[in-house]
């Protein structure tokens, strides 16, 4: 099976002439299918520009970037918004729509997706609710959850649409400790059971146990891979 | 990866997700419906904005009412004059100013076989005196022969062998109450005498036509009595009606008259005239741009009020706008979603905006006797301005859908 994650020789750069500054330099990495693994590093080291690039989010400049089979250097935008449909996305905040309740705002990751009507859509969507601990809560709006309520449905809705990888970005970072926690675990014991690789970005140290693998980075350079120090087997 | 506890998951439910996009149809209906959800969740928002596109409905249908209420009264005169075709000067603008035509076109229409009578009209303008004030205001006096019956003024048959008589008029009692009480006067005693112009008249009788832009009121006399009073030369005359011989198609006569007659007169149907009259009045003037500029600011503040809340929506939630990109969400459907909204208020305003109009029609038409009616094609213009105007702000709104950035997501 493919890797669904092959990243080589990624160079990127913001700004023009002058300003211009890499902030991502030779970057090479891969994933493998069902693999977790946690993206550490210092504050401006480039982790979410890697993410952003992973995830469609941003053009390429230099270097390969095969997700799910798909070469994102010169990509199409109509290419990249279709493989944003396979990514889970997990943000830092939730940004759930707050006139949806948090069923509906899951089904919105299916109304993507042709082959469903709604009424499968919303059924599915509290399955994937449930799972994450909230059956009773399905039919509230977002504020009236709390904040990690709110982030397991983010979870909910980032894995509904069974994606081919999932990307986050310090889900835990808005989440008091032990929120955190509980999301975290949810996310990958849910991943794991389905299979799905995540590529998670975290400062959170108490969270690296649930990784297969630890990359760090600094200064745009991936500098030390290491495989975690209890690989979760749940 | 023997160590992941992981199921693989069955490849038919990874191709069920897979597959690339829903219908389009789907897709419109579900951001449509995401529009109004959305458009739902905030009430006083949405009150706001239905307001605001219901001001610019009564608005606009205020100014058209009154518009066309106004010209249809402007044509008062001519549309009052029945008869089957009309000739006129082609010069003629506006039935209160009319160049001369030479009498003998009426002669020559009557050559026709279909033409059963051909009837000059006289027009010209005088001062009447009001009977109880002294005051003078001026009216517009219709000279004919009153005897022959081609002109089918209301009221007037009865009063013809009265007319007849010499120095005798018939007065509008719709004209506008500054000539004064005349319809309640003659009610109670009967025939009076009226300073028109220079001379003492004997009003014998009222007849129903209206006022017009040109003329305040009405006052109609025989041909003869008109000719002596403004000493006008029987050859030159104003309008000639010609009454066609029953079953005969007046297109057609139409079309024979014109080859028939020089080109110094117009052959003209009723509608042809009347017509020709509103043109002069909606064209040639001011005044129908009057409540043009009137309903164009109505369809500007209602667009402002559904772009500020259209921008506003947008505007406050850049991130969940964002997220919905980040998820796959094409900037197309995003768009669909504004637009959405946009056509939403545009019916929902535009409902109560008829019902609140109608409404206003009749209360207007009751208290100042113009007649404010609703056209079907006027309804329906009124829709698609109000339509074209939400659609605009909703383009205008979704400019701002490009700030929302996914890769500022992170
Ligand atoms: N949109 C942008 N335009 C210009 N420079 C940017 C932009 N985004 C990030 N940068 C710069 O790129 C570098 C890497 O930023 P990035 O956000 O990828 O770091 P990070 O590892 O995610 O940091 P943190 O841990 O603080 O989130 C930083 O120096 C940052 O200032
Ligand atoms: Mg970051």
């Amino acid at each position: 099976m493919d890797q669904p994650l092959e990243l080589s020789n990624i160079t990127f750069s913001y700004g023009d002439g002058e300003l211009r500054r890499a902030v991502l330099k030779d970057v090479s990495l891969s994933v493998a299918p069902g693999e977790i693994v946690i993206l550490t590093g210092p504050s401006g080291s480039g982790k979410t520009t890697l993410l952003t690039l992973i995830g469609a989010l941003r053009g390429m400049q230099e270097g390969s970037c095969l997700v799910l089979g798909q070469e994102m250097r010169g990509a199409s935008e109509a290419a990249r918004v279709a493989l944003r449909r396979r990514i889970g996305f997990i943000f830092q905040n939730h940004n759930l729509l707050g006139f949806l309740s948090a069923r509906q705002n899951v089904a919105m990751s299916l109304e993507l997706h042709g082959g469903m009507n709604d009424a499968d859509r919303l059924k599915r969507a509290g399955e994937m609710l449930a799972a994450v601990g909230l059956a009773e809560h399905a039919d509230k709006r977002p504020a009236q959850l709390s904040g990690g309520q709110r982030q397991r449905v983010a979870v909910a809705r980032a894995l509904v649409a069974e994606p081919g990888l999932v990307l986050a970005d310090e889900p835990t970072a808005a989440l008091d400790r032990a929120s955190g926690q509980e999301v975290v675990r949810l996310l990958s014991d849910l991943a794991r059971r389905r299979g799905t690789p995540i590529l998670l970005v975290t400062h959170d140290p108490r969270i690296l146990d649930i990784a297969d693998r630890i990359v760090a980075m600094e200064d745009g350079r991936i500098i030390d891979t290491s495989a975690a120090s209890s690989p979760a087997s749940h | 990866m023997d160590s992941f506890a992981r199921h693989e998951r069955p490849a038919d439910a990874q191709a069920a997700v897979i597959r690339p996009r829903a219908g389009r149809l789907d897709a419109l209906g579900l951001s449509v419906r995401l529009s109004w959800r959305q458009l739902r969740a905030d009430r006083a928002r949405l009150a706001t904005a239905v307001a605001g596109v219901m001001f610019a409905c009564v608005l606009v249908f205020m100014q058209l009412g009154f518009k066309g209420a106004l010209f249809d009264s402007a044509t008062n005169l001519l549309n009052s004059m029945r008869s089957d075709l009309f000739l006129m000067h082609p010069m003629t603008e506006a039935s209160f100013r009319p160049e001369h035509i030479p009498r003998a076109r009426a002669f020559q229409a009557l050559a026709d076989a279909d033409v059963a009578r051909a009837v000059p009209i006289y027009m010209a303008q005088a001062s009447m005196r009001n009977p109880e004030t002294g005051k003078r205001r001026m009216v517009q006096v219709i000279g004919l022969d009153v005897t022959a019956n081609a002109v089918q003024f209301e009221g007037l048959a009865p009063l013809a062998p009265a007319l007849t008589r010499p120095d005798t008029f018939a007065f509008d009692r719709r004209s506008r109450p500054e000539f004064g009480p005349v319809d309640e006067m003659f009610q109670r005693h009967g025939p009076f005498q009226v300073q028109l112009g220079t001379k003492m008249l004997e009003l014998v009788g009222l007849v129903d036509i209206g006022p017009s832009f040109g003329a305040d009121g009405n006052a109609v006399m025989n041909e003869l009595n008109f000719r002596r009073i403004f000493s006008r030369q029987a050859s030159q005359t104003d309008l000639v009606a010609l009454r066609l011989r029953p079953g005969a198609d007046i297109p057609t006569v139409q079309q024979r008259l014109r080859t028939l007659l020089p080109d110094d007169v117009l052959v003209l149907t009723h509608q042809e005239l009347v017509a020709a009259e509103r043109a002069y009045w909606e064209n040639g003037t001011p005044i129908g741009f009057i409540f043009v500029f009137g309903s164009i600011m109505g369809l500007v503040v209602g667009m402002v009020i559904v772009y500020q809340i259209l921008f506003a929506d947008v505007a406050g939630h850049l991130s969940e706008y964002a997220t919905l990109k980040a998820m796959g969400y094409s900037n197309a459907y995003l768009s669909g979603v504004v637009l959405g909204a946009a056509v939403i208020l545009a019916v929902v305003g535009f409902i109560p905006g008829l019902v609140t109009s109608l409404l206003l029609y009749d209360v207007v038409a009751k208290g100042t006797f113009l007649p404010l009616h609703m056209p079907l094609d006027r309804a329906l213009g009124v829709f698609s301005l109000i339509f074209g105007m939400c659609f605009v702000a909703g383009l205008l709104a979704m400019r701002k859908l490009r700030d929302a950035n996914p890769a500022d997501m992170f």
